[in-house]
């Protein structure tokens, strides 16, 4: 780890002043990404700004029923909380699914927003060609070993995946993130926020580099409370996803599907919104000729590569397995 | 007398059997922080029961000489000029900064490098080398100790970060002689081979419990899954702390 100096910052005004022009200065959260890679040596901060004391841990309902989730809540208080296990369960659910307890108490949810990718070619530093940690160098994944790796929305340029479960959930919930700038604040939905990687694949997100995000908003959205999380990995607990879904339906009388919401993880650089899925859903009978329609729209246009095309059928399935589990719920 | 080397060697595997299961349930080091603290005092004293670093040092010691050793948990003396650790020095270059801790009940200030993890000032500088260093990336939870009592992986978290708060470490968890019912559980139901995850297990356990995450075996086998155990004790792993769970602690 190279030296770095380290301060803590007293409010959220201030934390932004101080990394302001300071393009090697970084906020340091619950630490469970960023300081392991700082070991790894991709990351080398020079300053850490330490954002941990800030009073941004609230999760509470606004007037309009939104729910507002404070960007320093940890994943295992957002996940345990009852506004969101009854109101957002896919979202609950998500956060289970990812990491261990231990890490899931001291990850925040600005941090989550945050993850790398654990693209292997990206994590070692020692690797000379990925254009993520190093731009133009290459991508050692492409030709590589690439069983993790992104099957929709990659370039040339890379075909790294997110990691986050809880961000998918965040996808499928049409969540809004809030950040403090040097102007004040502005609110990013949350398509926006995630990049794909194309030319420039060593953003990860349009966050500005002296903006701190504050909170993430959820909408008022009553049919979230029929929603759902499946979790296709290589174990049965702590594993990072080849492909998950998240999915919420709004089914009206006869099971007819009048709003459907569908987000796939571990396929795609950003968490993956299902817009053609979801095209498919509404309108129709919740059925599972219905939810194999949709998958198969959702994959049309995905590619794999020599280790990864497996996730094309896993996708489908999946996504036909997590509507089925919601479409069945009472 | 000097020992024959055959019964050297057998002596020296007794005693890494006995202080592999004392030191991995946290018993051996159960009153570090007294010992810590009367050293800091000036008071060299240095007892394998209540010093943490005993073990590696009397193994490194008896290595390179001959002389006699009783062997057994209560006998054993060992009389080399260790030299004092003292908790306010500074062992890089960089910048130290004080950060104040509360460990196992103890305050300490200590003067740290920012890049020190919590669980280095742990086992470096406070000599609490109960909680372990086993992948360093938070994946195997080796390192798992409670902070304001709650679980977490101390490797990724920078000492610094912990100004004021409340560590509590494998050598915390024992109430004076009496070991905690998760301690005296995994000894019971011999959850663990070699004992390197142990500390962590235990601590991650307790927690466990107190989360209210404990219910039944799935449950259990879930909410430990930040604990790898590569002997693959599991199933005594999961009877320790299922029978610890019926023990409420006086």
């Amino acid at each position: 780890m190279t030296p770095f100096t380290y301060s803590r910052a007293s409010d959220a005004g201030q934390a932004v002043t101080a990394i302001s022009g300071k393009p090697h200065t970084k906020f340091l959260g619950g630490g469970t990404n960023l300081i392991d890679l700082m070991k790894m040596g991709v990351e080398a901060p020079d300053e850490l700004v330490d954002i941990n004391r800030l009073p941004l841990a609230q999760i509470e309902e606004l007037q309009d029923k939104r729910v507002r989730i404070g960007a320093l809540a940890r994943n295992s208080d957002v996940a345990e909380h009852d506004l969101i296990k009854s109101r957002y369960p896919v979202l609950s659910q998500a956060l289970l699914s990812g990491a261990s307890p231990q890490l899931r108490n001291m990850a925040t949810v600005g941090g989550n927003l945050l993850q790398r990718t654990r693209c292997y070619y990206f994590y070692d530093s020692a690797f000379p060609a990925c254009n993520k940690r190093k731009p133009g160098s290459g991508c050692g994944a492409l030709e590589g070993y690439n069983r993790i790796h992104a099957i929709l929305g990659q370039s040339q340029q890379c075909i790294a995946t997110n990691p986050s479960d809880m961000c998918v959930a965040l996808a499928a919930l049409d969540a809004v993130v809030r950040v403090h700038g040097p102007n004040g604040e502005r609110e990013i939905t949350f398509g926006d926020f995630h990049r794909l990687p194309g030319n420039t694949p060593e953003r990860d997100t349009n966050l500005a580099p002296d903006e701190l995000i504050i909170a993430v908003d959820l909408p008022a959205m009553p049919f979230a409370a029929r929603s759902h999380y499946l979790k296709v990995r290589d174990r049965a607990s702590y594993a990072f996803a080849l492909v998950s879904v998240a999915v919420a339906l709004d089914l009206g009388p006869n099971k007819k599907i009048n709003e459907a919401r569908v987000a796939l993880g571990g396929v795609a650089h950003k968490p993956w919104r299902a817009n053609a899925a979801e095209k498919k859903l509404i309108g129709q009978d919740a059925n599972e000729q219905t939810f194999h329609a949709a998958a198969a729209a959702e994959l049309a246009a995905a590619k794999g590569y020599k280790y990864n095309s497996f996730k094309i059928e896993l996708a489908k399935r999946g996504i036909v397995r997590a509507l089925s589990a919601v479409a069945e719920m009472a | 007398m000097e020992a024959e080397p055959n019964q050297f060697s057998g002596r020296l595997a007794n005693l890494t059997e006995v202080t592999r299961q004392l030191e991995a349930t946290g018993a051996m080091a159960s009153e570090s922080g007294d010992a810590f603290q009367s050293e800091v005092d000036g008071v060299n004293e240095h007892s394998i029961l209540g010093y943490p670093e005993t073990r590696r040092k009397f193994i490194k010691q008896v290595a390179g000489t001959s002389v006699a050793i009783a062997i057994g948990p209560n006998v054993l003396t060992y009389a080399s000029a260790s030299e004092p650790v003292s908790p306010g020095t500074t062992a890089a270059a960089s910048a130290a900064l004080k950060v104040n801790l509360n460990v196992n009940g103890k305050k300490f200030a200590l003067d740290v490098d920012p890049r020190m993890t919590l669980l280095d000032a742990l086992r470096e500088r406070l000599q609490l080398t109960g909680s372990k260093k086993g992948c360093d990336h938070g994946q195997c939870g080796a390192c798992t100790v409670l902070v304001n009592g709650r679980r977490i992986n101390s490797c990724l978290s920078l000492a610094v970060m912990h100004e004021g708060d409340e560590i509590t470490t494998i050598e915390g968890l024992a109430g004076g002689d009496e070991l905690h019912p998760m301690q005296a559980a995994f000894i019971e139901h011999d959850g663990f081979q070699c004992g390197y995850c142990t500390p962590g297990q235990i601590c991650s356990a307790v927690a466990c419990v107190k989360e209210g995450h404990a219910n039944g075996d799935d449950q259990i086998r879930e909410w430990m899954s930040g604990n790898i155990c590569r002997c693959g004790a599991y199933p005594n792993i999961l009877a320790a702390i299922k029978e610890a769970k019926t023990k409420t602690r006086a």
